[in-house]
Formats: C-alpha cells, structure tokens, sequence
C-alpha cells in the first residue's frame, strides 16, 4: 500500500465513518495494513478472489519444467487440422494454477517431471526438453499404455496418465478447445427435442 | 479487540425467523404477506441471482482459472451455493467408527443454492412407513393434510411434469415438462423393454412464464449457477426478495444464530441472540413467536445450544429426542459408456438444468429384503466441458474400436488420442439411486462437548451409521443400474461396487437431503414438536425446516418443506388471530 493510500485509511477511521460502533472500530485494528485490495469479478466471494490473485501471482515450476510441461503436452494433444495444440490451448499455464491451486498435485507433477528426466538421462544423457524428437518419443512410447507398459516404468505410467487427464481438461475447457469438441450450448435458446435427422438415425420417434 | 457488549435492541418483532432457505423463505413470504413485522436472520451474506455481483450463469469455463474445480465450493467454481461440507471456522465431529458429512450454505437462500431443482410430493405411503411395515416411524398427518398446500406451493413456485396416475407419486398442477434428450429417449426404451419406468422428471423450473416478476427457461442447464430469469426456484429470488419487497421483513445478514431466548417464568421463547459475524459483536432481536429454519442440523444445534434453568436439555427437549432420528438419503451410483452414441452429430443439448426423465420407485417392498424404495436420477448428454473433461480415458480408449474397425492398447497419445476425446463427447450416462433410509434412534447429533466454533458456539458431534436396511438397497440399486446399461447395449464403467465398499451407498450426509432431528408426533415422550410444528414445550416456538419430518421418503424433500412451513405459517397466524400464541 502506498503512503498516501494508508493515510487515508487512517483518516476515515480517525474521523469516525467506521468508529461509529466502537466494537467495529476495534475490529478494524485487525486487519492487516499492508492488504492490497483485489478486484471482485462478478460471481466470485471476496476470500475466492483474493485466494486467486495471491496463486496467480505466484510461481511454482522453473522454466524448464515449464518447457518439459509444454513439449509434453504438445505430444498428447498436438495440434491437426481441426486445432491448435495443447500449449496453444493455454494447458501448461493452467497445469501451474492447478498445482498452486490444489497443492497435493505437486508432488505428482513435480516428482513425476524428475523421474522422466532421470530416466532420460540414464537413456539419452539428457534431460528430457533437451533430448531429440525421436527420442522423447521413444520414452513416450514406454510410458503411454498403461496395459503394455513394464513394470519397471509404472511410475512414469501414473505420471503419463496425470499429465494425459490434465492435458485433455486444460485443453477442451479452452476456448480453442470447445470450439474442437463442438459443444453448442451456453446460450439462450429454446430446447424443442433432439433434431428430426438425429432421431431418424436411431431409429426413434421422440415418443418413446 | 473490547470485550462485545451484548446490546438489546429495542424493537419486538411478530415472529423472528432463523434461516432463509426453504423453510425460512417461505415463512417469511407467508407470514408477511399476512401483515406480521418479520426479522429474518441469516448466517451468510446477501445474494441474488440476477445481479452481476453474483452471477456465474453463462460463463465459459475458462473464465474460472481452475475450469469450474470445487476447490473453493463444492461443486465448482460456477456453482451458486457457497460454502460447503468444510467450512473454515466452523469444525464438527463424528463419535469413532461413525460419520457424518454436513454441508452448509451460509448466505441468503441457504441450501436452496444448490439443489437439483427435483421437487416430489410424498404419497400417501410416506407418511405411514410405520404401519406398513412395522420400522420406522408414522407421520401425525396424511396426504390430505399436505395435498391442498402441495397445490399452492405448485401454482406459486411452479414445477413442470406429467400426469401419470401412479399411487404413490401424486401429480400436481403441473407445467409442460421439456422433451427429453437423446440418451433419455433411449432410456425410456430400455426402460421399456425391462420394466422400469422412465417418466417426465418433476423439477421447479418454469417452462412457461407464472407471473410477472420471473421468466421462464432458455435452457441454459445451468439452475446450479443460480438464475438471473427467476427461471427456478431458489428461496432468494421467489420468497426472501419479494417477501423484503412487502416492507414487513427486516433481513439481517451475517447473523449466526447463538441462542433462543426464553423467559424463565412463562418459558416462552423471548427472541434469539446471535453473533454479527461482520462485526464479531453479540446482538439480540426480540419476538413474540420464533420460526426455526436454520437446517436440519442447525436447528437441532441451536435448540440444544438454547439450556437454561428451565430447559436444562436444550429447549424444547423434554422428551430427549432433538438431535436423534437423524436420516439422509441413500445415494449410490453408476457411470456407462453407450457405443452407439460415439461420434455423435452436434447440436444445443443443454436442456434445463437437470435430467428430463427420471424413474419414480416401482417395486413392492414386501416382497423384496430391504424395506424402503429409490428413485433414479439420469445424467448424460453433450454438456459444456468442465473440470475433469478428458480424465481418465485411459480406462475407457483401450474397449472400443477405432474408426478403422480395430483395437487398439488403452491410454496413448497424439493425433489419434485427440480424435478419440472427439468421438466419445456426449457417449457417456450416469445413474444415481436416492432413497428413503429407515430413520433410527442410534443416528444422532449432539453438542461436543469439548469445541466451540469460531463464534464460540458448541458445534455439533454426530454418531450416524448405515443399517443392513441402506446397504441391501445400495446393492439392489447396483444390479439395476446394469439391468439398465445392458438394456442400453452400454458398457458400464469401473468395477461393480460390492459388498467391500457397501455396494457405492455414500456416506451420510452426502446427498445432502437430511431430516429427522426435532420430529413431530402425537406422543410429546417421543417426539420434539405437534403435528403443527409446534414445540410440544413451548407453544411459540415452530421448526418449518426438514428437522421436523418423521421420515423423507424416496422423494427429495424440498418440496414437502414448502408444503409445511406454508401450513404451518397459516397455523401461526390463526393461533395469532385467536389469542393462542
């Protein structure tokens, strides 16, 4: 808080706008003084979105974690005709509030990059955003189906599935994303039953 | 910080009101519209839904950083009801080797924030579960008692559904139920084919416009985010709003109620003291009549939380039954996987918020090993992708042929992965089994007697457990919910819940639909309140929330909560009209 934005807040209580009830006055003395007000968005309580803007301005992975995020991501849901890629979608951004946000994720997450970097370096002799393509595939490969997989890379199998699931959550709760999946809804409309051509498909009238 | 001074103000209401959900909000809206000075006190702030400070309906996910998750509410970011089953502050227990989940919502509407909008009228066997089958406990009323107000409740409120006869599932005055959607259409076959019915769900949302002061649906399926149209029903926006409107109710927000206050001599309640939890300093209100609606639990908390010389139990505890008979819903369920909706042509399927169909209890107790029924709720359709879209596909990709006609090994990753997220949108249904529990003695709440709150108010220590009664039909709900998804051609997803698990029943409290804890009765040795809702003890003292109820049915209990405190309310004003109270 500015010097000149904390004399103020001392000045109102001074002059007794608040000091009415002295046991509000007294309350006051509570709060911390150094509290930056956070802007309310509409639909969020004042403690959700002072919670929110205390993560956002946080930091949780370095930048190569951040790098091996993005790369990893990008191989689950690459980019096609149909739309861009995961990273492209936002997902690495919104894997770094989610950890921040629910912090049990962050050994999971945390732990599960360095064990693929381990891996990495005892098979390529580099860390995994470091390696080649191919090679990042190849681990891939070992990682990614979960019913062929080894038993001696089960840990980096839990670790593909976690990063798979947030993958797919960060990617189709984008804008890009729900453009991709064809949801049409969240808009006023009238709901008259499903379309002639799609009953007819499967065989049903709507009276059933 | 002073010591708070406890400061009396002046003015004596007609009726205090401790609650402003179901119960509350329609005492409130009744009790003023009869020309009664009204304070209705509310723990949680001020909300309503159709203004842009709290509005969430019509956001995209991505407006939320963490896509909608339940880490600050329990059901999402975008979900109205604040609050939840942890509230910081407000701690509670379970007596070892029992549990008991208590959701709370602390702000105007109350719990009426969340709920599934599912409004049922008990039928005449609800009310007489003891008789039938010799457990449990029989209302003081019938049907005939509740049918006139369920009638009002409908024309006021407005619930839409469809005539269908059936005995103990009473039609009401109805508006036109919206069609179904694809998958329901499909449930209704299978239903067909098994012997299940699959009827018009019965929910309060307004598909046509009942006045002027709400508007109807535009199908938005989101009544959980609130409605900025009055399209649902919520406490807020149809009874607490238009009952602060009459000019006869003074809404205080952030009162946590303390305390009924009683007067030694005449043991009359006086009023109730509460905590301004703004201000963290000690009020009180006055008034002739007090009107419980803080919650089931609530209610139970406050009157024991209410001793004095007089009352040395808790107030209107002289029999010793506040806080025992507590009974939640069942709830157990299943998720399928449906093949032949793979790869499905896209359009607007949001509906209204909540399934179209549902299966009211078709099956004859007497002859099967548990004693009461359910009902199944259906979920499924081509809904926004939310928090948790995608996860888990590893369990599902590796079962279903791609578009090439072959398997393929489960999991993956790339092009083909991302097509597959594409082919299995809108594939999937859900089951969810409620049911009626057998209300039991040994299931109860009572003051801890070692914690206080953050106001310093006792909290309340829960001892509740599952009988063999929940369990059986837990299972029973389990082979029907297959029954079903092999009618579907569907594949059900996960292992089958067995008896390791109690067959899926979750945890009291979870379904949110308890009742039982102040019952009404004939006999004032087994019960806490008459068949008005009445404190057997104390004559000016009403509980209109689900506290009062014997027994909840199969039937979500909103609706009956509506029924009685609006008969409950005109009860007050005759008892007021003739001098009695």
């Amino acid at each position: 808080m500015k010097r000149r934005d904390s004399l103020k807040t001392i000045t109102l209580s001074s002059l007794g706008l608040a000091g009415l009830n002295p046991q509000i006055a007294a309350a006051e003395t509570l709060t911390p003084p150094d509290v930056k007000p956070v802007k309310i968005p509409g639909g969020r309580q004042k403690f959700e979105a002072e919670r929110d803007a205390k993560l956002m301005a946080e930091k949780f992975f370095t930048p190569q974690e951040l790098q091996t995020l993005t790369v990893l991501s990008d191989i689950i849901i690459p980019a096609d005709s149909r739309s861009g890629s995961a990273s492209q979608a936002g997902v690495p951004a919104f894997i770094e509030f989610m950890v921040k946000d629910q912090p049990r994720l962050q050994t999971p997450f945390r732990g599960g990059l360095r064990w693929l970097d381990n891996q990495m370096v005892k098979r390529y002799g580099k860390k995994f955003a470091e390696c080649l393509k191919a090679q990042q595939i190849e681990m891939v490969e070992l990682i990614a189906y979960p019913e062929k997989a080894t038993p001696e890379v089960s840990q980096g199998v839990s670790f593909f599935n976690l990063m798979r699931g947030f993958t797919a959550t960060g990617f189709f709760t984008s804008q890009m994303g729900i453009k991709d999946i064809g949801y049409m809804g969240n808009t006023p409309n009238q709901w008259e039953g499903p379309p002639a051509d799609v009953l007819k498909q499967y065989g049903l009238t709507g009276n059933e | 910080m002073d010591i708070p001074q406890i400061k009396k103000a002046p003015k004596v209401y007609d009726v205090a009101i401790i609650g402003s959900g179901a119960g509350g909000g329609m005492a409130a809206y009744q009790l003023s519209k009869a020309g009664a000075n009204v304070v209705l006190l509310e723990a949680g702030g001020y909300y309503d839904p159709a203004d842009p400070k709290y509005i969430t309906q019509l956001k995209w996910p991505y407006e939320s950083p963490r896509r909608g998750a339940g880490t600050t509410r329990a059901f999402g970011d975008f979900d109205a009801a604040y609050g939840g089953w942890e509230i910081e502050g407000e701690p509670y227990s379970a007596v070892k080797g029992t549990e008991f989940h208590w959701f709370r919502s602390r702000m105007l509407g109350g719990r009426t924030n969340h709920w599934g909008r599912i409004s049922l009228r008990f039928g005449p066997d609800d009310f007489k579960r003891k008789s039938m089958t010799g457990i449990g406990e029989d209302w003081p009323l019938g049907y005939d008692d509740f049918a006139p107000y369920y009638d009002k409740v409908d024309k006021l409120i407005g619930v839409f559904g469809s005539k269908e006869g059936l005995k103990n599932e009473p039609d009401g005055i109805f508006l036109p139920p919206p069609k179904p959607r694809l998958h329901e259409l499909m449930l209704k076959k299978a239903g067909k084919n098994i012997g299940i019915p699959v009827i018009p769900s019965r929910l309060s949302i307004l598909t046509k416009t009942i006045n002027n002061e709400r508007g109807a649906c535009f199908y938005c399926a989101q009544c959980g985010r609130g409605c900025q149209a009055y399209a649902d029903f919520s406490s807020s926006s149809v009874l607490c709003i238009p009952a602060v409107k009459t000019g006869k109710v003074t809404l205080i927000n952030n009162a946590m109620a303390r305390e009924v206050l009683t007067d030694a001599k005449t043991g009359l309640s006086t009023g109730v003291s509460y905590v301004d939890t703004v201000s963290m300093t000690e009020q009180t209100v006055q008034a002739k009549v007090v009107v419980l609606a803080a919650s089931t639990c609530e209610t139970a908390r406050l009157l024991l939380n209410s001793k004095s010389a007089r009352f040395p139990n808790g107030l209107a505890n002289s029999s010793g039954v506040v806080g025992k008979y507590l009974n939640d819903s069942t709830g157990a369920s299943r998720g399928a996987f449906i093949p032949a909706l793979m790869d499905r042509k896209r359009y607007n399927e949001d509906g209204v918020g909540g399934m179209h169909v549902f299966t009211p209890w078709w099956l004859d107790n007497s002859k099967l090993d548990f004693p009461r029924g359910y009902h199944i709720e259906y979920g499924g359709g081509m809904g926004m992708p939310m928090y948790g879209f995608g996860m888990g596909i590893e369990g599902l990709n590796g079962k279903v042929a791609g578009r090439d006609g072959k398997m393929k090994p489960a999991g993956g990753y790339g092009a083909g992965l991302k097509d597959d997220y594409r082919r299995f949108y809108g594939a999937y249904i859900g089951m969810a089994g409620r049911g009626e529990p057998v209300p039991l003695e040994s299931n109860y709440c009572e003051i801890d007697p070692n914690t206080v709150d953050k106001y310093g108010i006792p909290t309340l220590r829960f001892n509740y457990k599952w009988s063999d009664a929940e369990v059986k039909q837990a299972k029973h709900m389990q082979d029907t919910f297959e029954e079903i998804i092999h009618a579907l051609g569907g594949m059900p997803m996960g292992n089958k819940p067995g008896p390791e698990n109690n067959y899926g029943l979750e945890a009291p409290g979870k379904i949110i639909h308890e009742v039982g804890t102040a019952r009404m009765g004939s006999d004032p040795k087994n019960s806490v309140l008459n068949k008005y809702s009445q404190a057997h003890d104390v004559k000016n003292l009403f509980v209109v929330d689900a506290a009062a109820f014997p027994s909840q049915g199969d039937k979500n209990v909103t609706w009956t909560i509506l029924a009685n405190s609006w008969r409950v309310s005109d009860y007050i004003i005759d008892q007021v009209k003739q001098k009695n109270i």
